[in-house]
């Protein structure tokens, strides 16, 4: 294919047709993130239970519209069931004394067969056409591909109401005790904080955000796939780093915590815009992953690479061979 | 105030790094005491600290606080009636979280924290009437995170914080070790005045004879997981530093070299 091939195969306007979609979808990625983040940067767990969670809570969401319960209540029981994986991450972690990054493996594994066992096979799918949108009979699905403006606005909403709730809960005193224990364990402990519960907590809540963004992604696609959190994690990261570069850069003095968790949802629009314009430069869909994995890698070395541009043993070399040949 | 009854820690029992940390140790501390520790490497001074703190459960014997035995309560329990400050001046402090929210945090310690609001606006005026005090300027800085701070100005907010919640005892593990030596001072100072100031019970550990000898009103010297010398009253305030390496020489028998360069 030659160059002019190329480029005249590529539509501007295709291009922007998606956009809209993409959002609505880096939104629903966007508040997984803000689950993400809650273990990685505020407990300094690194959770891998995730990439199953968010499964977890398609299937629940599925079976139960599909047995016909309204879409909202199946997505607030999806947010109990990944609540309850995280506790189970949080239990191999505090009271077995399993590293936290093995045992979120270890549910995470686990999931995929209890996953298998909710749906009953590898997908289920419930569609729109037959239950219809929440706004039409009250029990309908919250977001869907066929609504992608509405879809949008919802997303906004539910995020907006998640970084609400965990402005306020992370402001409280139990909140900031979570906090503690993952910028310092040590003096946690010597301030009477069981830094065990707080984790458990902190894992529990996590996973049931990241489980309540599974629902509305299968409520989206109207399908549930027992292989739809894989690599969530490495998505929920990119979103995070995105967004918080994006927040220091605009906000020098650094930023609001709400402000800051309303950039990681932005974040992960970010993220999922960059996928669709890379499909769209026909590049092989199969090399997704590898990008995504190459771009969180940078981002998150950005913090060392930029210490080092100020102070390395290189550096230093290279100081001291010009001062000698000064002299 | 504090009993610690026959109490014995021995480390990686059974192996070929075993050692016998505390052996059969007994202290008795009255409401008010002040006791400087001192020792050479190894003697088990903040073995001692760490027992009493409940970083791990001792082996045998009991420690009660306040007539509370509190022999099987674990570290976070017992933080309700211990206030300590470490020797690392990064380990007192949230370096992430801002100088409120730690003291926040230190205010509540013992207590159960609920959904009420973290940092509430009455803490803030009394934060800033205290932080003023310390004479540091960090009255002005209520929102900065304590990972700008300097060393000196962790281990004095870190002090602040332990005394916040009046503590029944105070845990001051070499806490200005870390630290140059004018500000060394201006620390040890502020202790001297928050012990007082709050009539606190207080274990203070220091390599320094001369700081253990000027400060508190009782003086334990260990040696090999035993106290070997515990001077108080009007004995401690006539004590000189060469005493007290004679008398440590006198019990420590054949370490009386090593020792005395470590102790002076």
């Amino acid at each position: 294919m030659t160059m002019s091939v190329y480029l005249s195969a590529l539509s501007v306007t295709n291009l922007i047709g998606r956009m809209p979609a993409a959002v609505a979808q880096g939104i629903i990625w966007g508040l997984m993130a803000l689950g993400v983040f809650i273990t990685f940067r505020l407990l300094d767990i690194p959770d891998m239970t995730v990439d199953g969670s968010f499964a977890t809570g398609g299937a629940v969401t599925v079976m139960l519209l599909l047995a016909g319960m309204p879409a909202w209540a199946a997505l607030l029981i999806a947010i109990v069931v990944g609540v309850l994986t995280g506790l189970c991450t949080g239990f191999l972690h505090t009271k077995l004394g399993i590293p936290a990054i093995l045992a979120g493996i270890l549910t995470q594994f686990a999931l995929y067969s209890i996953n298998l066992r909710i749906m009953t096979k590898a997908n289920q799918t419930a569609s729109v056409q037959k239950f219809g949108m929440f706004w039409e009979n009250g029990n309908g699905f919250l977001v869907s591909s066929l609504h992608i403006t509405q879809a949008i606005l919802v997303g906004l909403v539910v995020a907006a109401v998640i970084v609400a709730l965990s402005y306020w809960y992370f402001g409280t005193e139990q909140g900031s005790a979570l906090r503690a224990t993952g910028d310092n364990p040590a003096m946690s402990r010597a301030q009477g904080i069981h830094i065990e519960t707080m984790k458990v907590i902190g894992l529990g809540i996590s996973n049931g955000i990241v489980a309540l963004a599974g629902g509305l992604m299968t409520q989206f696609q109207g399908t549930a796939d027992v292989s739809m959190g894989r690599g969530a994690i490495v998505i929920g990261l990119a979103a995070i780093v995105i967004g918080e570069i994006l927040c220091d850069a605009i906000f020098s003095k650094g930023c609001n915590f709400a402000v800051k968790l309303s950039f990681i949802i932005f974040g992960g629009v970010i993220y999922y815009a960059v996928m669709v314009v890379i499909l769209w430069l026909k590049l092989d869909p199969n090399d997704l992953k590898l990008f995504t994995a190459i771009i969180v890698a940078i981002f998150l070395a950005i913090p060392q690479l930029k210490a080092r541009s100020k102070s390395s043993f290189a550096r230093s070399k290279k100081r001291a061979l010009s001062e000698r040949s000064d002299a | 105030m504090l009993e610690i009854k026959n109490v014995s820690k021995t480390f990686n029992p059974g192996t070929i790094n075993e050692k016998h940390a505390l052996t059969n140790l007994s202290l008795s501390l009255s409401d008010g005491d002040f006791v400087t520790v001192i020792g050479g490497n190894g003697a088990g001074k903040s073995t001692l600290l760490n027992a009493v703190a409940g970083v791990w459960p001792v082996d045998s014997g009991a420690i009660l606080i306040d007539g509370e035995d509190v022999t099987g309560m674990p570290e976070y329990k017992r933080a309700k009636y211990i206030g300590r400050v470490f020797q690392d001046p990064m380990m007192g402090t949230a370096p992430n979280m801002q100088i409120e929210e730690n003291l926040a945090l230190a205010l509540r310690r013992g207590k159960k924290r609920g959904l009420k609001w973290g940092v509430t606006n009455a803490e803030r005026e009394a934060y800033r009437e205290k932080l003023a005090a310390l004479g540091l300027g960090l009255e002005d800085r209520l929102t900065a995170k304590v990972g700008l701070l300097s060393g000196g100005q962790r281990q004095a907010l870190t002090l602040l914080m332990a005394s916040l919640q009046t503590p029944k005892l105070l845990l001051l593990d070499e806490h200005t070790a870390a630290l140059d030596p004018g500000t060394a001072k201006k620390v040890l100072e502020l202790s001297d005045k928050i012990i007082s100031d709050n009539k606190l019970t207080a274990l203070m550990i220091t390599h320094n004879m001369t700081d253990a000898i000027r400060h508190g009103n009782r003086l334990i010297m260990m040696d090999r997981g035993r106290i070997v010398l515990d001077i108080s009253g009007e004995e401690k305030s006539r004590l000189t530093k060469a005493d007290l390496l004679e008398r440590f020489a006198e019990k420590a028998g054949v370490q009386e070299e090593t020792d005395s360069v470590l102790l002076s």
